[in-house]
């Protein structure tokens, strides 16, 4: 499996991140060699092998239904740049 | 396929079918999120009911809410449906300021909830079957306020992790009235269940619309979704709207475009959402972050030993042990308070008195009615429960005639009061002492000898003697004694 220019600007745009055409072929490059390492698991025959969760067996951690979190809004929008009235704001997008 | 017809629309070249699927978002009650500890509760200053894990702090993980499983449980056994004893989260990417995580967390290929069927109720007492594909569970994005500045948006993620269920129905259903009697009954059973408030005016519960029209028996159409409509009776407006504008596209030679519209209730029409060329790739994955979801049997089990009685089950009990009619069962059960009130009724009878029919009867036709009159819901009805009771066993052991009843409940829906003690006091009482009656009947025929000799002729003359003793008795008389009297004194 191997990825074109092409695909580089979809996935940048999918992920809004402006990409210029002079970084595709270096992010073309990168983008190849990690799907190539991770290539090499297809040459394990897994036939028939259910796909494994977690390394030790263990069921999912579970919460009771308690509210132990929040009113911290000051906190959370401590690193926004800008705010009003504790929103968050951000350029307009209206779909 | 199990949809049932619908009604189809006129257009110049013939009629033509509507086929409609849907998916309703149902916001999950419980105290805290689906993934972190912070509060449900609507409408929080902004940002103050948010946790770390909800705007996807570096190094927060994702702990599932048990009540949030156990719901989704509860509302798969309330749609008949099959329920997956395993069931796997996966990461839904896309890039919006509505989403600090850049994915949601939602169910994918192995939703909690498969396949199941509910009943609607239509017009006329007529019923259609709907089938549901699947219903899964995920995050509520966050609120995006638009008009607070015309250069920017502002954004509260106090809704931001609320855990939602996706319903998805198959394409059963055929017309405006259908999907409308649709979220309805879904609406119905989850408020029955305590699974979902319903409220659709604060975003607990919205729905998108699948429309595609065809000429009937042919190949489906081409379908459009309508986003995010928020209230019933736009959901037909919406269907009819999309429906008519596929029609009119199709008829003038065009082809429909499958997109994403919106429903603007203003002008009644549809509009696009989004254009074409950025069609959504979610690349879907499983969330790494959580382990699949695993409960035994014997845990759906107990919840459905433990399940409240549904509409469905209800409105057969109505039947089948009190007499109602299928129509007044259905009108009593269709919202959980109605049943509540109607079933606190009969309790304060006592069980000589229990008089399904005549209760059906005083809480669907003057409760019910007096409070649409006065648009009231049944949370502020000025008539209590024992109240309506205390009228209808004032009616059943024959204290007070239907006439009169219809008085006392004015006295009690205006001025309050205890119904047993306003008819002494305010002398309501149907008099039934049979010397009583008598006594103005024979006055009444001594007074009115040409009469008398008319209804011997025509014995349906005998009801104005009828109308005259009652009259003279203030409505109280017992209206039988008076025709069996009247009856044998004129021979007839």
């Amino acid at each position: 499996m191997s990825v074109d220019a092409a695909t580089v600007r979809r996935i940048a745009q999918l992920a809004r991140i402006a990409v210029t055409d002079a970084e595709v072929p270096h992010l073309q490059g990168e983008l190849n060699a990690m799907l190539d390492f991770v290539e090499q698991l297809s040459e394990v025959n897994v036939e028939g092998v259910e796909p494994m969760t977690s390394v030790t067996p263990m069921a999912m951690k579970k919460r009771q239904d308690v509210v132990t979190d929040g009113e911290i809004a000051d906190d959370i929008v401590k690193n926004a740049p800008a705010t009003e009235n504790n929103f968050f704001l951000v350029p307009k997008v209206v779909e | 396929m199990t949809a049932t017809s619908g009604k189809l629309i006129k257009g110049a070249t013939g009629d033509w079918e509507v086929v409609i699927g849907m998916e309703i978002h149902a916001q999950v009650t419980s105290k805290s999120k689906l993934f972190s500890g912070a509060s449900t509760a609507f409408g929080g200053d902004p940002n103050s009911h948010v946790s770390l894990v909800d705007v996807a702090m570096p190094g927060m993980l994702p702990v599932i809410n048990e009540e949030c499983v156990r719901q989704a449980v509860r509302t798969g056994l309330g749609l008949n449906a099959k329920i997956n004893l395993r069931s796997v989260f996966d990461r839904k990417n896309y890039f919006y300021p509505d989403l600090p995580q850049g994915y949601q967390i939602s169910q994918y290929k192995d939703p909690i909830v498969g396949e199941g069927e509910i009943t609607v109720e239509l017009d006329g007492g007529r019923t259609a079957t709907v089938g549901i594909e699947r219903l899964h569970i995920e995050q509520d994005p966050g609120k995006m306020l638009h008009d607070q500045s015309p250069s920017l948006s502002f954004i509260d993620f106090n809704r931001c992790g609320v855990a939602l269920m996706e319903i998805v129905s198959k394409p059963d259903i055929r017309d405006a009235e259908q999907a409308k009697a649709y979220v309805t009954k879904l609406r119905s059973i989850m408020r029955y269940l305590g699974t979902c408030d319903g409220d659709m005016e604060k975003g607990s519960l919205r729905a998108d619309v699948n429309v595609s029209v065809r000429k009937p028996g042919g190949p489906l159409g081409t379908r459009c979704e309508i986003k995010n409509i928020n209230s019933i009776s736009f959901i037909g407006q919406a269907v009819e709207a999309e429906a008519r504008r596929q029609i009119e596209i199709i008829e003038d030679g065009g082809v429909i475009e499958q997109e994403t519209r919106r429903f603007d209730p203003d002008k009644g029409e549809t509009r696009s959402m989004r254009s074409k060329e950025e069609a959504h790739d979610y690349r879907y994955f499983p969330d790494p972050d959580l382990l699949p979801l695993e409960f035994t049997q014997a845990f759906v089990d107990e919840l459905k030993a433990a399940l409240p009685e549904l509409p469905d089950q209800k409105k057969a009990r109505f039947i089948a042990d009190l007499g109602l009619s299928p129509y007044d069962a259905s009108v009593l059960v269709a919202e959980r308070e109605s049943a509540a009130f109607y079933e606190s009724v009969l309790e304060a009878l006592s069980e000589r008195a229990r008089d399904g029919k005549l209760a059906a009867n005083w809480v669907i036709n003057e409760l019910f009615g007096r409070l649409n009159k006065e648009g009231l819901d049944i949370a502020s009805s000025p008539v209590a429960a024992a109240q309506l009771a205390a009228i209808v066993a004032l009616i059943g052991e024959g204290t007070i005639s239907g006439k009169i009843a219809k008085d006392l409940f004015e006295i009690v829906w205006s001025e309050g009061g205890d119904p047993r003690a306003l008819v002494e006091s305010r002398g309501m009482k149907q008099v039934t002492d049979l010397g009583a009656i008598e006594k103005v009947v024979d006055e009444i025929i001594a007074a009115n000898p040409d009469k008398v000799a008319q209804a011997k002729a025509k014995p349906q003359l005998a009801g104005w003697f009828v109308g005259q003793v009652m009259k003279s008795s203030g409505g109280k008389a017992n209206p039988q004694a008076v025709n069996d009297l009247l009856k044998s004194k004129l021979g007839i």
